[in-house]
């Protein structure tokens, strides 16, 4: 997911083309909605009402997927996303307190962003990595066999990519 | 060209997670450095599904199996194996000297495991079309192309017996047969890969390892029912299945196995991969439908079936990834080869994903008919820690739970449905004596609850109110009536829903009180938790005999409830305490009791 934050006039061009390219496909509410939260990172009310004018579906219906599918979201988000897996596997090796520790260091609650908007709380379902676990997947990573003390230097590993990657975009401007 | 010597590395999802990517370009660097590139082929394939041991590498033809590869291990294997021919044994999975051993067939985990399904994994390049060729890849289009009528491909289908690997076991040769028949100008072919049952990857590891597998079943189901357009649904949360799929099916463009005039022979087939937005409901296939027409993904009614009104209302086979990968090795080996293997009722292969509490987790292909006790021990390698087996469960949140009594019993669909629980998609999460039945009960409750699209009342009312009784059992405000009331809101339930969700949905909470009705009573009349899981139900006690005053949890304690003189035996004040375990996992001695 993108963090990157685009203008008013770029954030409507973004979404035109990814309308454009992809409307005349059957069904195409939901990959458009798909590639619209991946290049913009979240689904605004604005957003949203773009792609139901130019689709010509009702917003509340717009809404209505929007809501019923837990992969999109009408907030922003952290950088990173932190998914913890509470499927089956995961839970009898230990999930759940997997949960309860990064809550704890993170100090915000499932669905929550912390307030510098680097991190996102969220559970998962099985993620299929089940010879794993209990795992934790941040972004696109998967971090396996977790055990609560090794979470402080997980996140860590996530504050300094972030770190390094400001350094290196002040650097260059 | 030939190459001396192979290196296979995995590149599943679990072992790239450990880093199987990054021992893969030191192979090829060092490979490159030592100057042995043309006597060593080194390739990254599917799954070898012997996940516990990961990442694994695989060298031929010696059939070295090494396990648990880093990536600094990969200058030694070049150096050591490649070049000088020596073995690294400390990496080899069996470090005995005996050549026959170690081949990867001759391991515990493999010998008992018949491959048809994963037959593909971990032995070829899913990201080269040629290597899947190489392995009678589109032999089986072929022939059906060019000597097979559409009825001669059912015809071999029903010799063969396969049923539908995703839950249910409808016989696979029927649908088809059913959505031929059918008049209409469109037809369609559809791939179910939104799996979703918590503990069950075996679709994801088969479109990892082996994604033209399903590109050529997909083929062979369009030209029989007489369709030219598919697609495939698969979760988002399977980035690198998704990728391989594309891989594949650019490559198969490129071959002319897919497109216009498939093989010179007029077939029209082609292929698109639709995304699913994270909605477990999905796996049902009319709420699949509804997802991929752009709808909020809610089952509709049956009839009409899908094989005669499926997607945007035109007849539509659909098929899960594992039934979908038998296919191409039935049209090419025959039926009757396949339905030599299994049982009267169950033919063929399953595949299970073995997790939870046993030493080797990972994916295991079997002969339908092979026992549990088989699959647990002579494959799973037995419990972890040395703990006592106490069930497994199966079919995730449609199933149910297989205790030690009846591990003995040879698995097929109707000796699983016989015990109250079902096959479903193949999970099988084992569990050991520190595991609460109750507390799974409600594990599997909480997440049809979450999962319930709500549209239909006996799914959405029934399932809530039947997971707020468990909650209250499990805290110790149950009652007797609890459970009459739970069997009640059951039977409504699994006659009245829409659809599979919520009419297997009790399954879990009804087969935990066939088998552990003690663990429910113990919660119930006694306020006890055997397995000391649920936490309202547990008490925290200091062994006195065994404390030595050393004041550690005292100091942890959050809410300050343990006191004691310096080198005395401490005390816990129970109204205090808030159960949250602190002391019982510092103590040093032992000497906190949990009960």
């Amino acid at each position: 997911m993108s963090s990157t934050l685009y203008t008013p006039t770029e954030h409507q061009d973004l979404l035109m083309n990814i309308i454009e390219s992809l409307k005349e496909q059957k069904g195409a509410l939901i990959p458009i909605l798909q590639s619209a939260q991946d290049s913009l990172g979240y689904l605004s009310e604005e957003t949203l009402k773009t792609i139901s004018r130019e689709l010509s579906i009702p917003y509340s219906e717009v809404t209505g997927v929007v809501s019923f599918y837990s992969y999109f979201t009408t907030v922003p988000r952290g950088e990173f996303v932190v998914r913890v897996c509470l499927g089956t596997a995961c839970y009898v090796r230990g999930g759940k307190e997997v949960l309860e520790e990064l809550k704890k260091l993170l100090d915000i609650q499932v669905g929550d962003t912390t307030p510098d908007r680097l991190f996102s709380l969220e559970v998962g379902r099985c993620f299929g990595a089940c010879g794993l676990a209990p795992v934790v997947l941040v972004n696109d990573d998967i971090h396996q066999r977790v055990k609560p003390t090794e979470l402080a230097a997980i996140l860590a590993q996530y504050r300094v990519q972030h770190s390094e990657k400001e350094a290196a975009e002040g650097a260059s401007a | 060209m030939n190459f001396k010597q192979y290196i296979l590395v995995c590149g599943g999802t679990g072992c790239e997670s450990s880093k199987s990517d990054e021992i893969y370009r030191n192979l090829l660097s060092a490979a490159e450095s030592k100057d042995v590139k043309s006597d060593v082929q080194i390739l990254k394939t599917g799954c070898f599904g012997l996940c516990e041991k990961g990442p694994i590498v695989k060298v031929l033809p010696d059939e070295s199996f090494y396990v648990h590869v880093k990536p600094e291990d990969a200058t030694e294997i070049i150096e050591e194996h490649v070049i000088k021919g020596r073995e690294v044994k400390r990496l080899l999975y069996d470090t005995s000297d005996s050549k026959a051993n170690k081949a990867m067939e001759n391991l515990d985990f493999y010998q008992k495991q018949f491959r048809i399904v994963l037959r593909n994994c971990g032995v070829i390049n899913p990201e080269d079309i040629d290597e899947y060729i190489a392995r009678d890849g589109y032999a089986a289009l072929s022939k059906v192309l060019s000597e097979m009528t559409p009825d001669d491909v059912i015809a071999e289908l029903k010799i063969s017996g396969l049923r539908g690997r995703g839950g249910a076991g409808f016989p696979t040769w029927l649908k088809w047969n059913l959505t031929k028949e059918v008049e209409s100008d469109q037809k369609y072919v559809v791939c179910n890969a939104d799996e979703g049952d918590p503990g069950a990857y075996m679709d994801r590891s088969t479109l990892e390892g082996d994604p033209h597998s399903l590109i050529e079943a997909m083929a062979i189901a369009a030209y029989t029912i007489g369709a030219d357009y598919g697609y495939i649904y698969i979760r988002a949360e399977y980035p690198l299945a998704i990728n391989r799929l594309k891989i594949a099916m650019e490559q198969a463009r490129g071959y002319g196995l897919l497109g216009k005039d498939i093989l010179g022979s007029g077939f029209n087939f082609d292929l698109e991969i639709r995304l699913g937005a994270g909605a477990f409901v999905c796996g049902e296939e009319t709420a699949l439908i509804a997802s991929l027409e752009g709808e909020r993904g809610m089952p509709r009614p049956r009839p009409p079936f899908p094989s005669v009104k499926g997607v945007f209302g035109k007849p539509t086979v659909i098929n899960n990834v594992e039934t979908w990968a038998n296919v191409p090795v039935i049209l090419h080996k025959g039926g009757k080869w396949f339905a030599s293997i299994g049982t009267e009722d169950s033919k063929g292969t399953k595949v299970f994903a073995l997790t939870g509490k046993i030493n080797n987790s990972g994916l295991v292909e079997v002969p339908m008919g092979t026992t549990l006790r088989e699959i647990v021990y002579d494959i799973g390698g037995g419990i972890k820690d040395g703990k006592k087996f106490k069930a497994v469960q199966t079919g995730g949140p449609s199933g149910g739970v297989i205790t030690a009594d009846y591990i003995d019993t040879p698995i097929d669909y109707a000796s699983l449905q016989k015990l109250g629980s079902i096959m479903g998609s193949g999970g099988m999460i084992i569990m050991d004596e520190d595991d609460c039945m109750v507390d799974v009960a409600k594990f599997y409750l909480d997440f049809t609850v979450d999962e319930s699209c709500g549209k239909c009342a006996p799914c959405r009312v029934g399932g809530k109110t039947m997971l707020h009784l468990l909650e209250g059992i499990t805290k110790g405000k149950g009652t007797m009536d609890d459970i009459e009331k739970m069997k009640k809101i059951a039977l409504g339930m699994s006659k009245a829903s829409l659809c599979g969700l919520g009419q297997t949905a009790p399954n879990p909470v009804l087969s935990t009180l066939r088998y552990f009705e003690d663990e429910y009573l113990a919660h119930i009349q006694e306020k006890r938790c055997p397995a000391g899981k649920c936490k309202d139900l547990t008490v925290y006690e200091i062994i006195s005999d065994k404390c030595i005053g050393c004041g550690l949890c005292a100091r942890r304690c959050p809410v300050s409830c343990i006191s004691g003189e310096k080198r005395q035996p401490h005390v816990i004040d129970q109204e205090k305490c808030i159960k949250c375990g602190e002391c019982y996992s510092v103590c040093k001695f032992e000497a906190v009791s949990k009960k």
